[in-house]
């Protein structure tokens, strides 16, 4: 039983190739080699003219967990929104917002909808990994995973401040991806969310967090060592300190220095390249921050974008969620500290053309995808939903590949904004081929997720099929077929077979007796006993809808 | 009273009889807890359960096997034009599995606590809030401010496990307890293990919300100055102003509530005052809110409701899309225009209200009913004859919970299930 994809037009970055035309095999959910016996071939689909991708992946968006649940429960206002077929804002699609609060079945089926085969929850608060993953459980089509959160907890920054050895922070960072059945390791303002709780209302890089004597820098080199000495494929997901702040784009430029050469994975950059030139004291540093992503190689960074309209923004940074509620609209805001672990705070927002802060971040994230040089580093995201709902990629895309149409837009923000940014002067369009880096073969090999991203033999046939069009906001919105290993399940658009995806892992090996002193503490100062924090892979398998897959620490090369 | 000696646990099995999800339980094999353990309700809770009569599922009160109340009860949804899904005392599988059949059956939904809990949640939608968590509490709190509740009636190991903690993170010292509009004679459990008496500031709970506003104003610098009332509701501006100083004083002050203690119309603003006060004091000091729930997984079923269908309890299925109306489509409302009721609680033996239509009833073994229900399945309790996953009062842990005997008795998400099979 082998199907047949003819005469696809391939943009399969990891295998160099940009828009050869070629036939696909599939055979048990697997890309195979052409079968010597023709014979075999049970169906066959002429994709001539087709553009032919892998499955895309986000690997940044809050689709599951604590945070976006709370975000729902919040605004329940939102789901009408849903319905809605006009846009909130002239410059953008109905898909640039309504979608900030998605059901965990609808975010596998708007995911699928658009090519998405694979989305990955960056803010998996350990003691929360359960609700993760039960939610993540509850989305269908996809394939998902977390990185697990570490650097507020009061565990890790007593070990930090006690002074103990790498290997027994190794350990425990390992111990971490285990029971939580995460794949990487983020670190949410290093050491602010725990400061919070001690009344600390802003944290810079080297300034000590006041309970354990720790600076957010030691926290990052410790993590990120932790991290590259496990050979962990994701490098250490870093949400920078003092997120939004105007001028923090120093704080940004300081923490891929104290990177010391190890790899080192930025997000939301957008957030974090702010300046605060000019009369509002606010301006755009991606100049400055593209310059350092340029030179540093071992840096990677996905942008959070920014799009028109409402939404919300649920993160881990409670520290710096507590100074942004005055700007929530609606006003409300839940802020949360969570269990000496981390914490967390969901605020709506709604953001405005003609307002000049929201402006300039928008032409921020586009002056950053288009001054970055390299596209294998640099990612696309809208770190959903707290730039903009995932929904909003086929625009975004737009705006990357239609220099035209992106400065259109420009030409009706806000005035002011429009005389801060330099977007005008960028003139690089991204190619299919670069989108295909981005959302696929990067992201994956970023991850290292080593058979997916690409559509090499042996290769999980997870499959997108578009028809090339001008407009790329119309193309990217529907593609004609999506197969999600191997089956076909999404026909012009539309959900055509109900599937679950696997939950990706990473698993090094580790010391087992550092459950010694965990237990210990668990027993003390936690509120649940250490088995129970731990989650078991067979509450992932659940009714046999999910799974487990593994990855080795070895990058796609 | 003292410092209760911990006990020594000899399973990590979850205990869900309330939302503090104890799991250091001295449970033996058998699953019956020592007689000399602290918390009665958790006793109550599993030997009642143990002592369940493995009895049949009925059709209007005559035994009859399980198949043949499947499909009575299958015929009475197939029947029904309006239909009331109630109780809804259950975990997240439970949850899990009823959501899709109230879909086919169009069906409005409502737990049975929403009563209480709804108040939370308008109070949170209009403002949101500022919360924490058991082990914030544990090593953080050095206050604690209970409003309205004495807590153990409802949580009955709180204190011992929250506050009386002799290891704490941050070596804190013993935390102070004051109790805002509680009788003297429920404040008995604030008092330290070293004989440190709590302050009881006494009033009638129902002038909570001038209390509150009260405290809100003081707040504000040009009230206090321009204020000219010596009292209200019988506590002086003295004691309020001193409970403020208080607060503002200490490293992390939890402040707790009960919803279901807030028995009176609007009491949602009542919440919304203490949240309102909790989020003016962070400006300055740190300061969290912890609501205290009503338990049979009603935090459970709200989280497992709000990420499948957007919305927590109280909810609809209709014309394809899910609405939403905390107070339209509360089970009291309901009962008067729905046309059949299935209710289920399968942490208490908890019957369903009193309905002139056909009721199917799943849940307790235990259930004792004043008139037979149309159809009745007795299935499993949570922890002691099924496994699930339960939320904490906190909302952020979700705790495993696992069956101790081999079921005697149908799961839940089974009995839904083949229901929902059976459903066009």
């Amino acid at each position: 039983m082998i199907t047949q994809l003819k005469h696809a037009r391939v943009f399969d970055p990891a295998h160099k190739k940009n828009g050869v035309v070629e036939d696909i095999y599939i055979s048990q959910g697997r890309i195979v080699a052409k079968p010597a016996d023709a014979s075999k071939i049970s169906t066959s689909l002429d994709l001539s003219g087709k553009v032919v991708m892998a499955g895309a992946i986000d690997m940044h968006s809050h689709i599951g967990g604590g945070k976006t649940n709370i975000a729902r429960m919040l605004l329940p206002e939102f789901q009408a929104s849903k319905h809605y077929s006009e846009p909130e804002a002239h410059i953008c699609t109905p898909g640039c917002s309504h979608f900030a609060t998605p059901t965990s079945t609808e975010t596998g089926f708007r995911y699928i909808e658009m090519g998405y085969t694979a989305a990955f929850e960056p803010a998996l608060m350990p003691v929360n990994a359960r609700q993760a993953h039960l939610e993540m459980a509850d989305t269908p089509m996809i394939d998902k995973g977390a990185y697990a959160m570490l650097g507020n907890d009061d565990y890790f920054l007593r070990m930090l401040s006690s002074q103990q050895d790498q290997k027994a922070i190794n350990d425990y960072v390992a111990w971490i991806l285990h029971s939580t059945q995460s794949i990487g390791i983020k670190v949410v303002n290093p050491g602010g969310i725990n400061a919070f709780k001690f009344n600390q209302r802003r944290l810079d890089l080297d300034e000590n967090n006041r309970h354990y004597q720790v600076s957010p820098r030691q926290i990052l080199q410790s993590l990120s060592r932790a991290v590259h000495e496990l050979g962990v494929s994701k490098p250490l997901h870093v949400h920078c300190n003092n997120l939004g702040a105007a001028g923090n784009f120093q704080t940004t430029l300081d923490t891929m220095r104290a990177s010391d050469g190890l790899p080192m994975h930025l997000t939301h950059i957008q957030f974090h390249s702010y300046g605060k030139e000019g009369d509002k004291q606010f301006s755009s540093a991606a100049a400055e921050i593209a310059e350092a992503l340029n030179k540093n190689k071992h840096i990677t960074a996905d942008v959070g974008q920014i799009l028109f309209g409402q939404t919300v923004t649920a993160s881990g940074d409670s520290m710096m969620q507590h100074s942004n509620a005055r700007h929530a609209n609606p006003k409300k805001a839940v802020l949360m500290d969570i269990e000496c672990d981390a914490g967390c705070g969901v605020l709506p927002f709604k953001y405005r053309d003609q307002n000049y802060v929201n402006a300039l971040q928008w032409a921020i994230g586009l002056e950053l995808f288009l001054s970055v040089e390299d596209p294998w580093r640099i990612f696309l995201t809208t770190d959903h939903p707290n730039g903009a709902p995932f929904t909003s990629y086929p625009h975004l895309i737009r705006l990357l590949m239609d220099k035209s149409f992106r400065n259109e837009a420009f030409a009706k923000l806000n005035l002011d904004a429009q005389a801060m940014s330099n977007l005008l002067s960028l003139d690089r369009e991204y190619s299919l081929y670069d989108i295909a880096i981005m959302t696929r073969a990067g992201a994956a090999g970023l991850i290292g997720l080593n058979d997916r991203g690409h559509l090499g033999i042996g290769a999980a046939a997870d499959i997108t099929v578009y028809t090339d069009q001008a407009d790329r906001e119309a193309m990217f919105s529907k593609p004609d077929f999506v197969f999600k290993n191997g089956e076909l399940v999404v026909k012009d658009g539309k959900v055509v077979k109900v599937v679950w995806g696997a939950t990706h892992t990473s698993k090094p090996a580790f010391d087992v007796s550092v459950e010694k002193d965990l237990s210990d503490y668990f027993a003390k100062y936690q509120t649940m006993q250490l088995a129970n924090f731990k989650i078991n892979p067979d509450e992932i398998a659940d009714d046999g809808r999910g799974s487990i897959v593994v990855h080795s620490g070895k990058h796609l090369s | 009273m003292t410092a209760a000696n911990p006990p020594i646990p000899t399973s990590h099995h979850t205990c869900p009889a309330c939302g503090l999800l104890c799991d250091d339980l001295p449970l033996d094999g058998e699953g019956s807890i020592s007689a000399s353990f602290s918390c009665a309700k958790s006793q109550r809770y599993f030997s009642q359960a143990a002592a369940a009569p493995s009895q049949p599922a009925s059709v209007a009160g005559q035994a009859c096997d399980l198949n043949t109340a499947l499909a009575a009860a299958a015929k009475i949804l197939q029947n029904s034009q309006q239909t009331l899904f109630a109780g809804l005392g259950t975990d997240v599988q439970g949850m899990r599995a009823i959501l899709p059949l109230a879909e086919k059956c169009q069906a409005t939904l409502d737990h049975m606590h929403s009563e209480s809990s709804v108040r939370n949640t308008l109070a949170m939608q209009n403002s949101g809030w500022q919360t924490t968590t058991l082990s914030e509490v544990k090593n953080r709190a050095d206050l604690i401010l209970a409003i309205g509740t004495d807590i153990v009636s409802s949580h009955p190991r709180f204190f011992e496990k929250l506050v009386w903690n002799k290891d704490s993170l941050f070596n804190k010292g013993t935390p102070h307890v004051v109790y805002l509009a509680v009788d003297k004679a429920d404040t008995q459990a604030g008092v330290a293990p070293d004989g440190t008496v709590p302050t009881v500031l006494a009033a009638d709970k129902k002038a909570l919300p001038a209390i509150l506003n009260t405290l809100n104003a003081l707040c504000n610098p040009a009230y206090a100055k321009s204020n000219k009332a010596a009292s209200v509701a019988g506590l002086s501006m003295a004691a309020l102003t001193a409970l403020l100083e208080k607060i503002q004083a200490a490293n992390y002050a939890v402040v707790v509530w009960s919803a279901s203690e807030l028995a009176y119309p609007h009491a949602e603003l009542t919440v919304q005052s203490i949240t309102q006060l909790i989020a003016k004091l962070n400006e300055q000091t740190r300061v969290a809110g912890l609501s205290l729930n009503s338990g049979d997984g009603d935090i459970s079923v709200n989280q497992t409701s709000t990420w499948l269908s957007g919305f927590p309890s109280r909810n609809r299925f209709q014309h394809e899309q899910v609405s939403y109306d905390t107070q339209h489509y509360s089970t009291a409302l309901q009962l008067k225009s729905c046309d059949a009721l299935l209710w289920v609680s399968t942490f208490n033996p908890k019957p369903p209200p009193d309905f002139a239509g056909p009721s199917i009833v799943i849940g307790h073994p235990n259930m004792v009913f004043e008139r037979p229900p149309a159809v009745f399945i007795p299935v499993g309790v949570p922890a002691v004859h099924d496994s699930g996953t339960v939320f904490r009062m906190d909302g952020s842990i979700a705790l495993p919970v696992k069956k101790l005997q081999a079921p005697s008795l149908p799961r839940l998400v089974e009995v839904i299930n083949q229901l929902a099979d059976l459903m066009p």
